[in-house]
């Protein structure tokens, strides 16, 4: 489904991601860990076409197309998303507006009649449940306001109405309590099919005890340095980065 | 030689067509005025107050007056076809400068209220109206002293002493003619203490290639505990300059809303001179203009905190587009005697391409020290996290603008005190920023005004 080679991407002529190999297929949940500041949050939003970053050199083809080349939006209507770590505050634009939009954009990229307001309510009513979210959080205005638990339940709504092929949640599980933790975390669960795939970025294990990937990255220094299953997170959790970032050293790959 | 001079000379020439087609009362106000400009010069561009806004310019074409009050031929039933459903107004036009009603406009109006054109009540009740017209307008604005000069009807509005008018009053200001034209207007509101009243003008210019100068003096008097909402809007034309002074005085306890909408225009600008004569009064003035192609919008306000205890809240906004430009300039007065002043300023302005140009001149001038006040004034641009986060959601970057545009006006259209009106401001507001088309057609966008009772 993605297939990146050899990505490399500056901000601010700054090089933040050195050589970016990733495959991700159909019905794959992988997670991307490392220290603060090896290009994790970078690699989420080069994928989903921040305008800030400049991809320098590399690939990336999703369903079959060259990524690179499309805007953020039709990268969204392609079937990317990606859940922000800090999500976006939008003052004045209401959430039911903005969803609106977001599905009829979709729907007029895909060459379809806009959605009927009655199917739009329902859709809204469906979704909000996955995450719990409270109707009245749905009628303010886009993030304005909400705590750090109820922005990132927001995420997966969104993710929810705008069933994605592959979703980037970048640091979903920061800032979070245990309670929203779960719920946040069985969202995502209950998104889950065989046709569409997760990344997720994170820190810790304990986001990985709910959402179970079945391959594991480490990205340091702009390079993912090791690949493993699941038992990788446990050894992190236990032992830190600093071991894996020796052993890449060793070997020769930084 | 200056513009003010063909003005003079038609005064001088046109004097007796001109008295003969108004009042005592308002020809009684004449000389004074033909005295003041004798002796004035027109503010120069650049000037302290009149940073952007030529006024030398903007009066000198050479512009048709209606002196002779030919009746226009402007049917205005069939031109405001437009209804809102959970609005009902008391309607009442100016056509160019000339006032009319219909069977229906009075329906439901308390006893007392005097709704009229000015001329006719300046003769009905010479009395009432010679108390205040030209009482609170300075001739030392040459506006207002070329206002004073060759105004001949307009606008009269009484509400006597403890009447609330619950009906919203409705003044509908058309421009139609084949010629350029001038409208010298004049709007003279009074409320009398604990008096109610709320009134919506909305300015229309009815043919987009002609050329048109409105030049409007309002007076309005809050007596203690009135209480008056104004809403202005102006969705004139391209071709149509607006040059509007607006003077309020308020009583102990009153309680008043001034509110200036620019949603579309040629070339305006809008003085709001507004005093606190009294203890415990609250204002709030608001304003919002919409810029594009090269529409140009000065906004000058100027609150006078003459007495104690008075609230004053501001709030100026504006989209500044293409070759656009906007200007503001706000000045708080707070005099010494006038402790426990809460006055509350804000500019902020939202600038969307390079040719754009916003000036902001945001003043405080404060003679005491028991006083909260505040000024502030931004200008920015959208965004980009924000653009970033609604892309990434599947909104292309002109919906996104769109949006964010409408998002932008969104307080200035929360502080509406009159809920249908607030609702179908918001919905010209989505529509002027969601048109391609920036060319203002009136029955495209709907911007005509709710018939009553229908």
């Amino acid at each position: 489904m993605l297939s990146v080679k050899d990505l490399h991407a500056t901000i601010d002529g700054k090089e933040i991601l050195r050589g970016i190999n990733l495959d991700v297929r159909a019905g794959e949940v992988h997670a991307i860990m490392g220290p603060n500041g090896s290009g994790k949050s970078t690699l989420s939003m080069v994928l989903a076409g921040n305008p800030a970053y400049e991809v320098t050199h590399g690939e990336a083809t999703f369903a079959g197309k060259n990524l690179l080349e499309m805007t953020p939006d039709v990268r969204s209507h392609e079937g990317l998303f990606l859940g922000f770590q800090y999500p976006v505050e939008i003052p004045g634009v209401s959430m039911v507006n903005f969803m609106r939009a977001a599905i009829n954009e979709k729907r007029k990229y895909l060459g379809e009649e806009p959605i009927s307001a009655t199917d739009f309510l329902k859709l809204m009513r469906e979704k909000r449940a996955i995450v719990d979210l409270d109707s009245k959080l749905a009628s303010r205005s886009v993030n304005e306001g909400f705590s750090g638990g109820e922005k990132k339940r927001n995420e997966i709504f969104q993710m929810a109405m705008l069933e994605p092929k592959l979703a980037i949640l970048d640091e979903t599980d920061s800032g979070l309590d245990v309670d929203a933790l779960r719920i946040v975390a069985e969202g995502v669960n209950k998104l889950r099919t065989p046709e569409n795939a997760t990344i997720v970025i994170t820190h810790y294990q304990r986001l990985l005890d709910y959402i179970k990937p079945q391959i594991i990255h480490v990205l340091y220094k702009g390079r993912i340095i090791k690949t493993a299953g699941p038992e990788l997170a446990l050894e992190i959790e236990e032992r830190g980065f600093d071991h894996i970032i020796k052993e890449a050293e060793n070997e020769g790959k930084l | 030689m200056s513009a003010l001079n063909q003005y003079i000379d038609l005064y001088v020439t046109a004097r007796d067509l001109i008295d003969a087609g108004s009042a005592p009362v308002i020809n009684a106000r004449r000389a004074e005025a033909f005295e003041c400009l004798q002796k004035a010069a027109l503010p120069r561009k650049g000037s302290e107050d009149y940073e952007q806004t030529d006024l030398e310019a903007l009066l000198a074409p050479d512009f048709g007056i209606n002196l002779g009050r030919k009746p226009l031929e402007i049917d205005p039933s069939r031109t405001f076809s437009c209804r809102v459903p959970s609005m009902s107004t008391a309607l009442f036009f100016l056509m160019g400068d000339t006032f009319a009603s219909t069977d229906r406009s009075y329906n439901g109006l308390p006893e007392g209220v005097i709704v009229s054109s000015l001329a006719a009540a300046a003769v009905k009740h010479p009395e009432l109206v010679k108390k205040y017209y030209g009482a609170l307008a300075n001739t030392e604005n040459p506006l207002v002293a070329l206002n004073n000069l060759l105004c001949q009807d307009g606008f009269f509005l009484y509400v006597p002493k403890g009447v609330k008018v619950e009906k919203p009053l409705q003044l509908v200001n058309i421009l139609r003619h084949e010629t350029p034209m001038m409208a010298i207007r004049r709007l003279l509101i009074v409320l009398e203490e604990g008096a109610e009243a709320k009134l919506l003008c909305c300015d229309h210019t009815q043919n987009s290639d002609t050329d048109f100068l409105n030049l409007q003096t309002i007076e309005i008097f809050a007596a203690p505990g009135a209480r008056f909402d104004f809403y202005d809007l102006e969705e004139s034309s391209a071709r149509t300059t607006r040059l509007s002074s607006l003077y309020l005085t308020q009583g102990r306890g009153s309680n008043v809303l001034l509110d200036g909408i620019t949603l579309f225009n040629g070339n305006t600008r809008n003085e709001y001179r507004t005093t606190f004569t009294e203890p415990d009064a609250e204002l709030h003035l608001l304003g919002m203009g919409i810029e594009d192609d090269t529409r140009r919008l000065d906004n000058y306000t100027l609150i006078r905190h003459d007495a104690p205890h008075c609230h004053s809240n501001e709030l100026m906004k504006y989209v500044v587009e293409d070759a656009a430009t906007g200007a503001f300039s706000g000045r708080i007065y707070v005099a010494p005697g006038a402790v426990k002043t809460e006055a509350y300023q804000s500019n902020r302005n939202m600038v969307t391409s390079e040719g754009a140009r916003m000036y902001s001149k945001p003043q405080l001038e404060i003679y005491n020290d028991d006083v909260k006040c505040s000024h502030g004034t931004a200008v920015g641009q959208m965004d980009e996290k924000q653009l970033f986060y609604m892309q990434q959601r599947g909104l292309s970057l002109p919906v996104a603008h769109t949006l964010l545009k409408q998002a932008f006006m969104a307080d200035v259209i929360d502080a509406v005190r009159l809920t249908p009106l607030r609702d179908r401001l918001r919905m010209l507001v989505d529509m002027r920023f969601a048109s391609d088309n920036s060319e203002h057609d009136c029955a495209a966008c709907a911007s005509s005004i709710p018939e009553q009772d229908a």
